[in-house]
């Protein structure tokens, strides 16, 4: 298989390493700027010219957690342990399920198409790229009706479904992307469909199917109009309490709200460099492979 | 072939040839049976997507030939036929979201397609360290939007945010912007614009790297212009991707919600209330779950036919590639 790196026409030396560097830093910016406040105690954070060199303080990420009472008794756990519990189990869940089923479908699609394969592969993307809102309010009224709203159970359900038609397009890009040789002389070895799939394509895909679980993750980690309106106190997601947080009365807390973020956004940005390889598939769905 | 001399077959090969299976018998055996191997494989992704989303969805479609309110479960929903279809089309409000949504889309793709585009030419070549700093670059496609939108929330605050601060250091007095439509369109493209440009990047740098490099030393014998070599080498390579960007992008950002959400809350007024804002406060807000419904299909028809753009010119580029 061909390297999937980002790949690059030509060679350019340090000159461009610097002029690169400039604008790279001057784009990553804002997120810098996310990660320098939530380190700074509250006097640095809001002085002005921006201070680039400061004393860098954990305060703000234990106020994340823990909020000392007025009374200055023992400190009160925020709920953001839970919070972040739910995102990772919610987002975790759904796409293991989403990913099970997706595979199997997937490589029915790829390997025994069926009549109208094409109809059924766009109808599955539509129900991605369709504006979330849509789905939305039949599915909320649904909810309430079942009393599924809320529940753990309600909102791994929806997830699932909506991690179902990326994973389909995802592992079927993989799927599609293998030397059939090897299959067809498993097969004329007499080896059985079972055996091919689980001996021969399903290893091949490994590191696809790992790749295709991480970016779903991510997918479900960063999702916000779901969980705006179908998740309750117990079962709610890390970027619906952000919000939240910046609603309040008592003015924002810059501190408070960028260790909130940058506990959100690292784990992203570390995981985005260790995708960079599959970051076009996985941006357009499997549809772009190279 | 002449010698007709019988080849020595191992058992075990013959035994295997051609369909030596357990041939299961009744239902299940049907169900097994070979040529229905692959609506058995799709069979539990297609339910899924049919119990929780086609089924939402054509229920949600009966709802628009109704006026009903989602506040009242009990109460029946009161039949009156295309009335919604007909306030949607007819409604100023409607159009006026419509405008913002469009505004929006032109704006921010029309950056991402030029930011990404230059993008891709500084990191087109191979450097010390690129792989580094295309992270860096990369990064905020990967972010939540919600993030993003309280990212920029934060910088655009009038008194405390720096990019005001840093417009005040230049004109002296006090630069507010969130106050104006215009402006407040303008901040919302710069945050979207800012997310996407490096997706556009990824596209056009896929682009660049398929253009043959022999076609360039062809150019270089006939001593062709940086500009001809552009246009007549380089582009046909990049077009067909920029394209699929620009579909890409006009999709996605047709969707805009949490964006505007978070950062404006549709405001002022409603001047930045986009099509996705407006169905998420007809029907969560004022509860016209009916007529949410049916100006959602009518959105649902637009994003289709994109999508179905969208995927014809992925066709296109797969026969061009060969």
């Amino acid at each position: 298989m061909a390297s999937r790196e980002v790949r690059a026409i030509g060679q350019a030396g340090w000159g461009r390493t610097l002029g690169a560097a400039a604008i790279s830093l001057i784009y990553f910016f804002p997120v810098l700027f996310i990660i320098m406040t939530a380190f700074k105690t509250r006097s640095d954070a809001l002085a002005w010219p921006i201070k680039f060199i400061f004393t860098p303080t954990l305060s703000n990420f234990i106020s994340v957690f823990f909020r000392v009472t007025v009374e200055g008794g023992a400190a009160e756990a925020t709920g953001f342990g839970l919070y972040f519990f739910n995102s990772l189990f919610i987002g975790g869940t759904s796409v293991l399920l989403a990913l099970i089923i997706g595979t199997s479908a997937a490589y029915g699609f790829s390997r025994f198409p069926l009549r109208g394969n094409d109809t059924y592969l766009f109808m599955i993307l539509t129900t991605r790229m369709m504006p979330p809102i849509i789905a939305i309010i039949p599915i909320f009224v649904l909810f309430n009706v079942f009393g599924l709203s809320g529940t753990y159970i309600g909102i791994i359900a929806l997830y699932t479904a909506f991690n179902l038609p990326f994973s389909i397009w995802m592992v079927k890009s993989f799927f599609d992307d293998l030397d059939r040789d090897m299959e067809d002389a498993a097969r004329m070895d007499g080896s059985s469909e079972w055996k091919v799939f689980r001996k021969i394509c399903l290893p091949q895909v490994y590191a696809g199917l790992a790749a295709t679980f991480v970016f779903a993750v991510i997918l479900t980690w960063n999702e916000f109009v779901f969980a705006l309106l179908l998740t309750g106190t117990q079962t709610r997601t890390v970027p619906v309490q952000i919000v939240r947080t910046i609603g309040g009365a008592l003015g924002v807390d810059w501190g408070l709200l960028s260790a909130l973020e940058t506990l959100f956004i690292i784990p992203v940005v570390l995981v985005t460099f260790a995708l960079q390889n599959q970051l076009l598939r996985g941006v357009t769905f499997g549809t772009i492979r190279r | 072939m002449t010698s007709l001399t019988p080849v020595q077959i191992p058992p075990q090969t013959i035994a295997a040839a051609p369909s030596p299976r357990r041939s299961a018998r009744g239902f299940l055996g049907w169900l097994m049976a070979p040529e229905r191997r692959g609506p058995m494989l799709v069979a539990p992704a297609i339910a899924t997507l049919i119990v929780v989303n086609i089924f939402p969805l054509l229920w949600s479609y009966g709802l628009s030939f109704f006026s009903y309110n989602a506040k009242y479960i009990n109460r029946p929903p009161r039949w009156i036929g295309l009335d919604n279809y007909v306030d949607a089309f007819t409604d100023p409000e409607v159009w006026d979201r419509f405008t913002n949504t469009a505004v929006i889309v032109i704006g921010s793709v029309a950056v991402q397609l030029v930011v990404g585009f230059l993008l891709a030419l500084l990191f087109a070549r191979e450097f010390p360290l690129r792989r580094y700093l295309l992270m860096l670059v990369l990064a905020p496609m990967m972010l939540s939007l919600s993030a993003v939108g309280v990212f920029f929330k934060l910088f655009y605050e009038p008194t405390l945010g720096f990019i005001p601060r840093i417009v005040q250091t230049f004109t002296g007095v006090p630069f507010v912007i969130l106050d104006t439509p215009t402006k407040a369109i303008i901040a919302i493209i710069c945050a979207d614009a800012w997310m996407w440009s490096p997706f556009v990047m990824l596209l056009v740098l896929a682009g660049l790297v398929s253009v043959p490099k022999y076609l360039y030393e062809a150019a270089e014998i006939d001593r062709a212009s940086t500009w001809r070599r552009f246009r007549t080498i380089t582009f046909p390579y990049i077009r067909s991707l920029l394209l699929l960007a620009l579909l890409f992008r006009t999709i996605e950002t047709f969707k805009i919600f949490d964006v505007p959400y978070v950062l404006t809350e549709g405001g002022p007024g409603t001047s930045t209330e986009t099509i996705s804002v407006y169905l998420f406060r007809l029907a969560f807000n004022y509860f016209r779950t009916g007529r949410a419904s049916a100006l959602g299909y009518i959105v649902l028809f637009g994003v289709i036919v994109l999508t179905s753009l969208y995927l014809y010119a992925i066709q296109t580029r797969r026969s061009e590639a060969g």
